[in-house]
């Protein structure tokens, strides 16, 4: 293995560390969620400043590599992928914090039935799921699995589309829930983005391994190109 | 005018037995800078000497195939006037040493037994130093040695004793290798101004500056020309493994 070869490898391994920290701490976010679990939702907030210093890391790892190695070809596809991918990671972690967030200010537990109505708890399980899903698929440079995210993103989609009228009825059918509906519907807005920066590194994992850019392509397009 | 001004056709070259350059095909657009790079011994140096007839001076060497300039077969020109026309700057500086700056640059016309009026001379110098962005610094010391001057400068000089002669190709055999990092600079910035008048052929091991200079990038390995291609997508997304390997260094 060459010297810079090594230097990518640790790159590599640094990224999937975040990843796995970022998967963490949306897990943990979920699940301080369901149980109303202000402790694990604080336990998220401090750990966000893990995930901040990762991006850090990373971001002066690449910097460091292009300065000093002037890397081409997958190599150099493979660093500009990174630095995109430690961003989208970055923001997922703010996600997580800010889920957590809602937990530590709501005044009581929520009412679980909203969750479940409003499609949010399936939404959770799936973002977390393609979530790890793409970072096996960054692990494994597997593009097929890269590209089943988009379809798999649309999941989310859907029920983000789905939420106004969904959490107007919860609304409608107690009164006394708008407070919990208002954040549910927060949530789900929350993890639709999650999706969409999923979406992004996918489409940077693609790039890296077969250097297309799949980038503000038509979403039928892309999982054929 | 037709945009490609050097073609290679089937072009093969030997030293005795040794099959050095194989089947060549390639076709170089002018006003452009390509680059040839490629692992030690594997046939680049020896495909640019083909390229201005300099291959078969050196004893044994034999080529095959066809070499156009401007769609004419260099091997039915004479060789003079192939040099004349595809001038060729070496790794190493090497001005005349008993020669002055002045001298040196106007060397080719003295070497070919071509006389020409003072005043002319006089022009063809300034017009080729300041080419090479040297009239400037050496227009007040025009009767001192080419030795005289910077590594750098001496490279320069070089090249404007090759432009003098008003080539068309400029082949260049690894001509920053002896240079320091601020001259090799200087020397690239002006890569892209010649090319504004000449098509450049430049072999390099750097493959930094490979990427920096040329339009095109030429990958050779083992005598075969592996890929050719735009240097962007060579140095960003190469189709050949072997070529991949080389730039990333992962070659073994």
């Amino acid at each position: 293995m060459t010297h810079l070869e090594l230097e990518i490898q640790a790159v590599k391994t640094e990224v999937l560390n975040m990843w796995n920290l970022v998967e963490s701490q949306l897990q943990k976010s979920r699940n301080a969620m369901l149980h109303f679990d202000r402790d694990l939702a604080r336990e998220v907030v401090l750990r966000e400043k893990r995930v901040n210093a990762f991006e850090l890391k990373i971001d002066r790892d690449c910097e460091n590599i292009f300065a000093l190695y002037s890397p081409v070809a997958i190599d150099l596809r493979f660093l500009l992928a990174v630095l995109k991918i430690n961003n989208n990671l970055e923001r997922i972690g703010d996600i997580a914090d800010g889920i957590a967030k809602y937990i530590i200010e709501a005044l009581t537990d929520f009412d679980k039935e909203i969750f479940t109505k409003t499609g949010m708890l399936n939404m959770y399980e799936e973002a977390i799921h393609i979530l790890s899903d793409t970072r096996l698929a960054f692990e494994k440079e597997d593009t097929a699995l890269a590209r089943s995210i988009f379809k798999r993103d649309e999941v989310l989609d859907n029920i983000n589309r789905a939420a106004i009228p969904n959490v107007s009825e919860c609304i409608r059918a107690d009164m006394g829930a708008m407070n919990d509906a208002l954040y549910v519907l927060s949530i789900i807005r929350k993890l639709e983005r999650v999706g969409d920066q999923t979406k992004n590194i996918a489409e940077e994992i693609i790039f890296y391994v077969e250097a297309k850019v799949l980038k503000h392509q038509d979403p039928n397009t892309k999982v054929n190109m | 005018m037709e945009n490609t001004i050097v073609k290679s056709v089937n072009y093969n070259s030997y030293f005795g037995e040794n099959h050095v350059v194989k089947n060549v095909n390639i076709e170089i657009p002018r006003n452009n800078v390509i680059a040839v790079m490629g692992p030690s011994g594997c046939g680049k140096t020896t495909f640019l000497r083909g390229i201005n007839r300099m291959h078969e001076l050196i004893p044994g060497a034999s080529a095959k195939g066809q070499i156009l300039l401007n769609g004419e077969d260099v091997m039915e020109m004479h060789p003079i006037f192939v040099r004349l026309k595809i001038g060729m700057v070496f790794q190493r500086p090497n001005p005349f040493p008993n020669l002055s700056i002045y001298d040196n640059v106007i060397a080719g016309y003295k070497l070919n037994g071509i006389k020409l009026p003072k005043a002319e001379r006089d022009k063809i110098v300034e017009h080729s130093l300041t080419r090479v962005a040297l009239w400037n610094e050496v227009k007040d010391s025009l009767n001192k040695k080419g030795t005289f001057l910077s590594g750098g400068q001496q490279q320069r000089l070089c090249i404007a004793r090759a432009v003098a002669m008003e080539p068309e190709v400029l082949l260049f055999d690894e001509p920053t290798s002896a240079l320091d990092p601020i001259s090799t600079s200087t020397v690239e910035e002006l890569f892209h101004e010649l090319k504004k008048n000449y098509t450049l052929i430049i072999v390099t091991h750097n493959m930094q500056q490979a990427a920096r200079v040329s339009d095109k990038t030429a990958f050779f390995y083992m005598g075969e020309l592996v890929e050719y291609d735009d240097t962007k997508q060579m140095f960003t997304n190469p189709k050949d493994t072997r070529t991949q390997n080389y730039i990333t260094g992962r070659f073994s």
